[in-house]
């Protein structure tokens, strides 16, 4: 077997074409997020998921005009009536930014391009906050708007029982639901997987939930200290019911169950989404 | 240029690459020649940082790939062309490529001209392309960004015959500016047309290195003639063993010129002479290629990804 050797050059002076070394400036992070921005609206279906947060919540309200009787709107049936798919809506745009590079393996070309996948996936986490947050915005104009529709076609003064500390808590509460979305994203790094995981968090549990809390008195007792949803929950009621304000013991369980079901596998999944191998 | 030293890949009991070092040099178009399941792709994954080695370097242009600061601009990288999103359109994913390594939007239209993709295909999604036309856009992403290096896995899978050619001109260009190119094949043939230099690796293991022509004359020569025993007993004479070939023509291991001294010398005419085909480097290709065939049948990653350039 022939072994001859091809390489002669040497390692130290890597010769560049007509281009000193060193001349290349790194990649700014504001490019990684116009680029993954862009990638989240480019495709079909991406445009379709983003523009069904808009019409879902335009339907929600023309709904809750319809459905509930003028004397029982006030601002707060039309935010839960738009609140409710957006719960639903938003946590998938931050599970399908991660998992369609893994899906469609365009993790290939990202990374490649982007070798550190620790910006590319805060780019994707930080756009999903803002998505989130803006979706939300949206959510509380148009909540607005009907609310003053209605109450102009009954002629009647509007009646506002949400106030900003309740739109912050409504907030919160969805901005967590997508930290689950994106939780779930990085840990399975699969789209199926990922919204089964989802709906099963999302629908399945609190039922067992509930059922356990039914027929076990010391866990109904402590659901609080484990059920991280009931505790996300209280964010919706608090900022609904007018109350506006967690006790602290109440934000100490949300932060406890928060740690546990979110931020310990959030970890992990990071984890493995940042070393795993591509291909 | 692009300097590997010990490269290792395990995967539980399975060494899928195993210390594999090499350096391809800038002006060269280096071959890496495998039967399918051989480690070109895990050792091509490592070197851009996709896959983390169990043991092993590779740099690129003197830095690991995670080190380069924008690394489109040095090193164009084509692991697989399926591996895009259907629904994007060629167009939108070279902008994309550009977009993120900060180019100016005529460089999409050059990139484009450069792999013979017309405006129009680019406006289509490539969810409708053809591997071959998904095989064009995949090295227009890669060139797009002027870089010094080529890293392209199975680049010619999907393309016809003058698919192939237009691949070796392009390449031969890029290397003749002084870039350096690594593209992996599991066919002989295409590395045959393509590259200057060739790697080949079986079962993780390199087993031969060497430019073109070293590597393709081990198979001797081959000589036509008049009288082919006469020239047998003459070349014997001179200490060369020699094989005929049902065509009648003879086989040997001595060089061309040689055969030719002793042709003259005896008085035989010839009536052919040249270098014998590829007869070594294709024998030894053909049982790497049949013990991983049989190794294949243990393992059905193989057959996944045979075809797929994967
Ligand atoms: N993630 C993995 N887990 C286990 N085995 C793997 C993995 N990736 C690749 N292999 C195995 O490593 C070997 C080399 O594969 P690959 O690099 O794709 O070969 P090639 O590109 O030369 O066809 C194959 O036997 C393959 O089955
Ligand atoms: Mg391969």
């Amino acid at each position: 077997m022939s072994d001859v050797t091809i390489a002669s050059g040497s390692v130290d002076t890597p010769p560049h074409r007509g281009r000193p070394a060193g001349t290349i400036s790194p990649i700014p992070f504001a490019r990684i997020l116009w680029i993954e921005l862009r990638k989240m609206f480019d495709t079909r279906s991406g445009l379709w998921l983003m523009a069904s947060i808009l019409i879902v919540a335009a339907l929600a309200t023309v709904g809750t005009l319809i459905l509930v009787p003028e004397s029982d709107l006030t601002y707060e049936s039309f935010l839960s009536a738009i609140g409710f798919p957006m719960n639903t809506i938003l946590p998938l745009v931050a599970i399908l930014s991660v998992t369609s590079e893994w899906g469609q393996r365009t993790a290939l070309t990202t990374f490649t391009l982007v070798p550190s996948r620790a910006r590319v996936i805060s780019a994707k986490a930080g756009l999903c906050a803002i998505i989130g947050v803006s979706a939300l915005a949206v959510a509380a104009v148009l909540g607005a708007v009907g609310n003053i529709g209605a109450a102009a076609f009954a002629g009647v003064g509007a009646t506002w029982d949400v106030g900003w500390q309740g739109l912050v808590l409504f907030a919160m509460a969805n901005v967590i639901g997508m930290g689950i979305g994106f939780m779930l994203a990085v840990l399975t790094r699969s789209s199926p997987a990922a919204v089964v995981a989802f709906f099963v968090y999302y629908l399945v549990v609190p039922i067992v939930s509930t059922a356990v809390a039914g027929v076990q008195e010391w866990y109904a007792d402590h659901v609080h200290w484990i059920d991280f949803n009931t505790n996300v929950n209280r964010l919706f009621g608090a900022g609904f019911t007018g109350d506006d304000a967690l006790s602290a013991q109440q934000w100490f369980q949300l932060g406890l169950t928060g740690l546990v079901w979110l931020v310990v596998p959030l970890t992990v999944g990071l984890r493995l989404a940042l070393r795993a191998e591509i291909k | 240029m692009i300097t590997v030293d010990g490269l290792t890949k395990r995967y539980g009991q399975l060494t899928a690459v195993d210390e594999v070092s090499f350096t391809a040099e800038p002006g060269r178009v280096m071959g890496f020649l495998g039967p399918n399941g051989a480690g070109k792709s895990t050792s091509m994954r490592m070197m851009v940082g996709l896959s983390e080695p169990t043991s092993g370097t590779a740099h690129i242009l003197g830095r690991r790939f995670g080190e380069l600061p924008n690394p489109g601009r040095e090193v164009g990288v084509l692991l697989d062309a399926s591996a895009q999103h259907g629904g994007r359109t060629g167009r939108e994913i070279l902008s994309l490529a550009a977009g993120t390594m900060g180019l100016p939007k005529a460089w999409g239209d050059a990139a484009l001209e450069r792999v013979s993709l017309t405006p129009e295909e680019a406006r289509r999604r490539v969810g409708n392309y053809s591997l071959g036309m998904r095989q064009r856009l995949g090295i227009a992403v890669a060139l797009i960004g002027d870089p010094d290096v080529l890293i392209l896995d199975e680049p010619a899978n999907g393309l016809d015959p003058a698919g192939i050619r237009w691949m070796r001109d392009l390449l031969r260009g890029f290397a003749n500016d002084g870039g350096t190119v690594l593209l992996s094949s599991h066919l002989l043939h295409e590395i045959e047309v393509i590259a200057d230099d060739i790697l080949v690796i079986g079962n993780g293991r390199i087993v031969a290195r060497g430019t073109k022509e070293q590597l393709l004359t081990e198979g001797g020569t081959l000589a036509r003639s008049a009288d082919p025993a006469a020239l047998a007993a003459a070349l014997r004479a001179a200490g060369h063993a020699s094989k005929q070939a049902s065509s009648g023509a003879l086989h040997t291991e001595a060089d061309a010129g040689t055969v030719g001294q002793v042709a003259l010398a005896t008085g035989v005419a010839l009536t052919e002479l040249r270098a014998a085909d590829s007869t070594g480097l294709e024998e030894m290709f053909l049982a790497l290629t049949d013990d991983s065939q049989r190794d294949g049948l243990r393992d059905e990653t193989d057959t996944k990804t045979e075809g797929t350039a994967a």
